[in-house]
């Protein structure tokens, strides 16, 4: 686990260049620090490598940039190949020999032997560039789910990449500018779409992909994407103990791999479903004894204490706690934005924030979180309330069947006084047409793009007409119309929210804010395969979320956990910034001269949304949205665009 | 009596939910569901206003879209049932 950077072309300075870069993610590496310049004889292009190293694995033996052992091949890594060790053991068996005991020295020999095609036979979380000095290439790879990350831009010729925006903002002559297309995606579906950024210029790379650069170019490639069988494929019949058994099995190889480490490895405790069961499995794998955190809340609404300390007692981990006020969200809330490098619509990475700074308090940099699971298992809410809607629109203007839509949110009292009607008409249960491919996402996706009235005249004449949600729809796979709609709306989460949001604006970018590494065993691609393969009755069943999965693990839980029902993760929003401190920054950052001076919203509305809010306890939905978006917008701006608006002030 | 009705619902929601923004105002019929105006929180504030302002209690069986949902519907329900009020 580490940061990395470089680049490949042309550059003035390049030691200069590679050392600001690294300096720039300082905080993902806080153990080591190395650099690299590549200067091919005869070749017109040069290549350079910096590396930020968290020490994890191999502690005094894999410092990077890493060399092979003729020198052609140099590489800059950043995360976990959890099977390192079978494959070190094969390769060893085959005749090879390995100057460290780490997983960099494998995944180096394995590019050497096999090339690209290496990806394949990796389980684990990463990203990596390796110069070739063999092809004069760069091959550049990322994870399939999109745990770690990597961007990437060019300038006059030359590429850079790097694991997060603020190293390419050292690029000379470099310019932060907000996109705002992406700026759209993010007031739709909470974050850009990928290649797309929040900065103008710079691209991610696709979670699954790799890049092959070189003196004629560049090349993107896929070398997984997450399939489902055609629905008249799936197979209701399959037998569920079975099915039981072989999930239990993968999950706990998944969780074995990732508890390796030479530093110990924690868990995260949330008090839901799916953190309980990776910390009793790690539990009973860890034989000096298992340290679990969780965040508490103030607000009876957030809090999860109750649950938390039941599972750590059943454990008998020794487990740490944080609370998390509304103050503190308030007060981080700017470097959160720093970190997650793009306009949030939710306050929820800043209490994950806090719950990695208590990790590294207590002397850990590794844990386990239960991240992944209701993507592959279906546990949001809105896989069940999808299923709904089709219930409803099955017998339009049914009296009873919209009743269902008040159990599926007992924790939202906004909807427990609404009538049927209203309950269908909020939910579009009557309207969206059931072939609608974002038919699952269409309320949550309008919910959030109410957000949008606050937009300026100026920028909603600049998108002219653009809908982030149409793109959505572009980017489907051509088999996406065979399968079965829980898989549809499955694909959607793990697609788009899953490496957009939940992995890096809430997981990788707050953990590594402070040096934490997070490992996902539900993440783990043989696991994702499998679930894939179920049939969603397993997964959903009826309105029972994640059955399978509660079933195969029934055993290790007590039974308050088992049956629990899920109960989102969400934080305090436009709330959080009611107390005197918070309304006095926020009036700062959202004054109405400056946000009329940077054009993006329309002031005067923002200035009385801000008064709307401050007044209300619970305000609505939409209004909640619009305040953190334009709150973490203008704060955006004023962290990355900061010279260049000075400089068009002073123009 | 109608007109005014229809103006003062106008108002409060170009004040409350449009923040000001008259140019995002929808026409008398168009539905305010729909056009991301009002969620299941709006509807809350539309009822504790329609009860402070023209004077009755709206009944829970009242609240759905039929009566709600667009300022033709709110203005017709509001005038039905504030006519009494009025006239007390």
């Amino acid at each position: 686990m580490c940061g990395f950077a470089g680049y490949l072309g042309h550059v003035a300075e390049p030691e200069r260049l590679l050392a600001a870069m690294g300096d720039a993610i300082a905080h993902r590496g806080p153990d080591g620090r190395g650099l690299k310049v590549i200067a091919p004889a005869g070749s017109a292009l040069g290549a350079g490598l910096s590396h930020v190293r968290l020490s994890i694995v191999g502690l005094t033996d894999s410092a990077q940039p890493m060399a092979s052992e003729d020198g052609q091949l140099s590489i800059a890594f950043n995360g976990e190949i959890f099977n390192y060790v079978e494959l070190r053991e094969e390769l060893i068996a085959r005749g090879h020999r390995f100057r460290t005991s780490g997983d960099t020295e494998v995944l180096l020999k394995l590019y050497e032997i096999y090339g690209e095609s290496c990806l394949s036979r990796l389980n684990g979380d990463f990203a990596f560039a390796i110069w070739d000095g063999r092809a004069k290439r760069m091959f550049i790879a990322r994870d399939r789910m999109g745990v770690r990350p990597l961007f990437y831009t060019e300038k006059a010729g030359t590429l850079y990449f790097a694991s997060e925006v603020k190293a390419l903002l050292a690029i000379p002559g470099f310019h932060a500018t907000l996109d705002p297309f992406a700026l759209d995606q993010v007031f739709t579906l909470w974050s850009p779409i990928a290649p797309r950024t929040a900065f103008e210029g710079v691209f991610e790379l696709e979670a699954g992909n790799f890049m092959i650069a070189d003196a004629s170019g560049r090349r993107i490639s896929t070398y997984w994407s997450l399939d489902f069988p055609d629905s008249r494929d799936v197979r209701p019949e399959m037998d569920e103990d079975d099915k039981a058994a072989q999930l239990r099995h993968l999950l706990e190889d998944a969780t074995r791999i990732r508890l390796r480490a030479d530093v110990p490895v924690g868990s995260c405790l949330s008090g839901g479903l799916d953190s309980s069961i990776v910390a009793a499995l790690a539990a009973d794998m860890a034989p000096r004894g298992l340290d679990t955190f969780a965040i508490t809340f103030d607000s009876p609404e957030h809090d999860e204490s109750g649950f938390q300390t039941l599972m750590a007692r059943h454990l008998g981990v020794k487990h740490h706690e944080v609370n998390c006020t509304e103050a503190d969200i308030a007060a981080a809330f700017p470097d959160v934005v720093r970190l997650a490098e793009k306009p949030l619509i939710r306050t929820a990475p800043a209490p994950m924030y806090r719950l990695s700074s208590l990790i590294r308090e207590t002397g850990m940099k590794v844990v386990l979180t239960g991240e992944g699971a209701d993507e592959v298992f279906a546990g949001y809410d809105l896989f069940k309330e999808a299923q709904v809607r089709r219930f409803c629109a099955r017998q339009p203007g049914s009296k009873f069947r919209p009743h269902l839509f008040r159990k599926l949110y007992p924790y939202l009292p906004g909807l427990q006084k609404q009538s049927a009607e209203y309950l269908a008409a909020f939910f579009g249960a009557d309207a969206a047409p059931l072939s609608d491919p974002l038919f699952s996402h269409r309320p949550r996706l309008r919910g959030t793009a109410a957000a949008k009235l606050f937009f300026s005249g100026d920028l909603k004449s600049r998108l002219a007409g653009y809908d982030a949600a149409d793109d959505m729809i572009a980017q489907l796979p051509e088999r996406f119309g065979r399968w079965h709609p829980l898989h549809q709306a499955q694909y959607l989460e793990t697609r788009f929210l899953m490496p957009g949001y939940i992995l890096s604006s809430q997981g990788d970018r707050m953990a590594m804010g402070n040096g934490v590494e997070g490992r996902f065993p539900f993440l783990d691609h043989r696991l994702v395969e499998f679930a894939a393969t179920l049939p969603p009755s397993m997964k959903l069943k009826g309105l029972k979320e994640k059955y399978l999965l509660r079933k195969s693990m029934a055993d290790k839980l007590p039974a308050e956990i088992t049956h629990r029902v899920k109960q989102p993760y969400r934080a305090p929003d436009s709330r959080a910034f009611s107390g005197s401190v918070a309304q006095e920054h926020v009036h700062a950052v959202l004054d109405a001269r400056r946000v009329a001076g940077d054009g993006l919203f329309n002031a005067a509305a923002v200035d009385k949304l801000v008064q709307k809010c401050a007044g209300q306890a619970a305000p609505s939905f939409r209004d909640d949205t619009a305040f953190i978006g334009v709150l973490s917008t203008q704060m955006w701006l004023d962290i990355f665009q900061g010279t260049n608006r000075r400089a068009s002030e002073a123009a | 009596m109608s007109e005014s009705i229809k103006q003062t619902i106008r108002s409060f929601i170009v004040e409350n939910f449009l923040f000001g923004d008259e140019a995002a105002l929808p026409t008398d019929a168009d539905s305010l569901i729909a056009g991301g105006i009002i969620d299941s929180t709006g509807v809350l504030e539309l009822v504790a206003f329609i009860e402070e302002q023209f004077g009755f209690t709206v009944a829970d069986s009242d609240i759905v879209p039929a009566n709600l949902d667009t300022i033709d519907a709110i203005a017709g329900y509001v005038g039905r049932n504030a006519s009494t009020a009025a006239a007390a």
